[in-house]
């Protein structure tokens, strides 16, 4: 199996380390936008001359304290979320100087009214089919966000900033996709653990360059490692795939826990996966907002109706990936990953795969169970 | 050369010991509070019978919620898989199994020999062998006697999806003074919906087989059979089918039989 890296540092290590950066920062005058899913246009908060950071929601502590507000029978990312700016428990929350959220699901759309009452919420508004219709109301949505952008910092996004912000950010997504393809190598030379967490965390190295350029080196790292160690060679360990709802959460629960019982996580096809990373946007489209909108609503998400292309997404993974088995992660009462669940597990016992669907969320308590159907789940794939 | 399989349950612990052409012995122990005292007493018992788990004759394989108790094993392997393993072994060809466990509840496809895909209850005891032995428990009976109260009444509703509230359920029919048969009648009834909605949810391929302790009531084989519309069966060794999976499973080889 292979191994963390000596300096390997955990997803809250790297959060906490960037609490003093961004304080840093904003003594130094820096402009700052919370969001909490890939659909928001980053190109245009950089474009903006600000920094976005993705806002904490994939601790399970300050759920009880959300409770209080929020149905229980809720996403626990969601109760997450709200819970850290309730408590105030969230540095970046409270360094941002707007909080941006998006009408993805029920659950999150209802609570950004709640979240408002907090600090200011702006809310764009997603629609969840990709008709033309919906592409230009979608640009009309991304235009009214520059127009916020501009009011709410007193600066005039040109087009041109538009397309600095995209070259930047395509670039960016080019470096995460490149780290995130080492896992086609076969034997896997790096932990899925380790994959998932360096990406999710990148967000709080806040210089898009500089984490560039650290990704960039471990991407190369790897490479040359398994050019030397791991080539030719052959493993008896199964190569998955996760999919499903963001795992961040979970991470421990179910990534860490299938990579001991024996496995190696391969691919993701989840927000902070691949999943958004594939798509790139023209920075010379002849009209760069309607090019953000079409970028953007051909997101994967199971918001979406329909979304066949998540399903054609997983099925040429499965085949990109050398994949053994797919894992299905379901927060609590997602109602879209888990209605769509149906499609993939379809669409991966067709391929002749075995398909496991876990529908947990961020507390410990069904940790042995979990740990059982994992290995369980391992047990059926024969190598 | 021997080799045993231990299947360390929740309520028994069942043991089967192979060698290379037959069954030569099982037992069952009640696993008590402690796994690790059961695993010793498992390996007290098999000394005893002339077969010491650690003379170099001997290869174990554990199984169960207890099976990181046992560490004289050389592996440890869910009980999914292990399951799946025995049941086929006893039935002798591929088919679906329902595994009632103390725990949990499973429902496995063997294709091949080997378990393919299974479906487990969620982190609940509604619809396990643990919801009966509560229930019972309150009614002052054990689990055979449970089902043969259930046998002579009819089923009064308990509706409630969580074991605490089902009890409560339950002492509310016995304080309105209702027949002791209809309560027993309505807690196999609630056990029987479980399991059904999760064969339901899961699908079932092929023959349908009842492995695990509850195995030997031929009341429940019949209300599962009713309700799932296919016959359930068992088999006089049903409740060892995880550990003789585990002994299939220490023996290895490509034979998929006893």
């Amino acid at each position: 199996m292979a191994k963390l890296p000596q300096n390997f540092e955990t997803y809250n290590e790297i959060r906490q380390k960037g609490f003093l950066r961004m304080k840093e920062l904003k003594d130094q005058g820096a402009r700052v936008v919370g969001i909490f899913c890939t659909f928001v246009p980053v190109e245009l908060i950089y474009a903006a001359g600000a920094i976005p950071v993705g806002l904490c929601g994939t601790s399970e502590d300050p759920i009880p304290a959300a409770e209080a507000n929020l149905p229980r029978n809720l996403c626990p990312l969601i109760k997450s979320s709200y819970g850290f700016a309730l408590t105030d428990t969230c540095p970046y929350f409270y360094f941002s100087d707007l909080v941006v959220g998006e009408t993805t699901c029920d659950g999150k759309k209802k609570m950004f009214e709640l979240l408002n009452e907090i600090k200011e919420t702006y809310v764009m508004q997603l629609p969840h089919v990709r008709t033309e219709e919906a592409v230009q109301f979608w640009k009309g949505e991304i235009l009214r966000f520059k127009e916020k952008l501009e009011e709410k910092f007193g600066v005039t996004i040109t087009e041109d900033d538009v397309r600095q912000a995209v070259r930047r950010k395509n670039h960016e997504r080019d470096v995460m996709l490149g780290y995130l393809e080492l896992g086609k190598l076969n034997p896997a030379p790096i932990t899925g653990y380790e994959l998932g967490t360096r990406v999710d965390a990148s967000s709080f190295s806040f210089d898009l360059e500089e984490r560039c350029a650290q990704v960039e080196k471990r991407t190369q790292e790897v490479r040359t490692d398994w050019e030397a160690n791991y080539k030719g060679k052959s493993s008896d360990r199964p190569r998955i795939l996760l999919t499903g709802c963001p795992y961040g959460g979970v991470r421990d629960k179910i990534v860490k826990a299938v990579e001991e019982l024996g496995a190696d996580v391969v691919a993701f096809d989840s927000c902070s996966g691949t999943r958004e990373k594939l798509e790139k946007i023209d920075p010379e489209a002849p009209d760069i907002y309607e090019a953000l909108a079409r970028k953007y609503l051909n997101i994967n998400c199971s918001v979406m109706s329909p979304n066949e292309s998540r399903t054609q997404y997983v099925s040429d993974m499965i085949d990109e990936y050398q994949v053994d088995g797919v894992i299905e992660i379901i927060l609590q009462a997602c109602h879209t990953y888990n209605v769509e669940s149906f499609s993939i597990k379809r669409c991966v016992t067709e391929k002749g795969l075995p398909y496991l669907n876990i529908e947990t969320d961020y507390s410990q308590s069904d940790k042995g169970q979990i740990n059982t159907r994992l290995a369980a789940f391992l047990e059926t794939i024969e190598k | 050369m021997y080799y045993t399989g231990i299947d360390i349950g929740s309520t028994a612990s069942k043991v089967v010991v192979l060698n290379e052409e037959t069954m030569v012995d099982h037992f069952v122990l009640p696993t008590g509070w402690s796994s690790k005292e059961t695993a010793t007493a498992v390996a007290q018992r098999l000394k005893d019978a002339g077969h010491p788990v650690d003379g170099g004759e001997m290869k174990v394989v554990a199984t169960g919620y207890g099976r990181i108790s046992v560490d004289y094993a050389a592996k440890t392997v869910t009980e999914i898989t292990c399951h799946g393993r025995g049941g086929y072994a006893l039935l002798g060809h591929d088919c679906t199994i329902i595994d009632i466990g103390g725990q949990d509840t499973k429902v496995i496809t063997v294709e091949g020999g080997t378990p393919s895909s299974f479906l487990m209850n969620d982190k609940c005891s509604a619809g396990t062998g643990k919801f009966l032995e509560i229930m019972a428990n309150r009614l002052g009976v054990d689990l055979t006697e449970l089902f043969a109260l259930a046998e002579a009444g009819h089923p009064l509703a308990i509706s409630a999806m969580c074991t605490v509230f089902a009890e409560s359920e339950v002492i509310s029919h016995i304080g309105a003074g209702e027949r002791r048969e209809d309560i027993a009648a309505g807690v196999v009834e609630s056990v029987v919906t479980r399991v059904v909605g999760l064969c339901t949810r899961h699908g079932l391929k092929g023959e349908v087989f009842l492995t695990g302790g509850l195995c030997d009531s031929a009341y429940l084989l019949g209300r599962l059979s009713e309700k799932l519309g296919v016959p359930v069966q068992s088999h006089p060794m049903g409740r060892y089918a995880g550990a003789l999976g585990a002994a299939l499973i220490a023996r290895g080889g490509k034979k998929r039989t006893i």
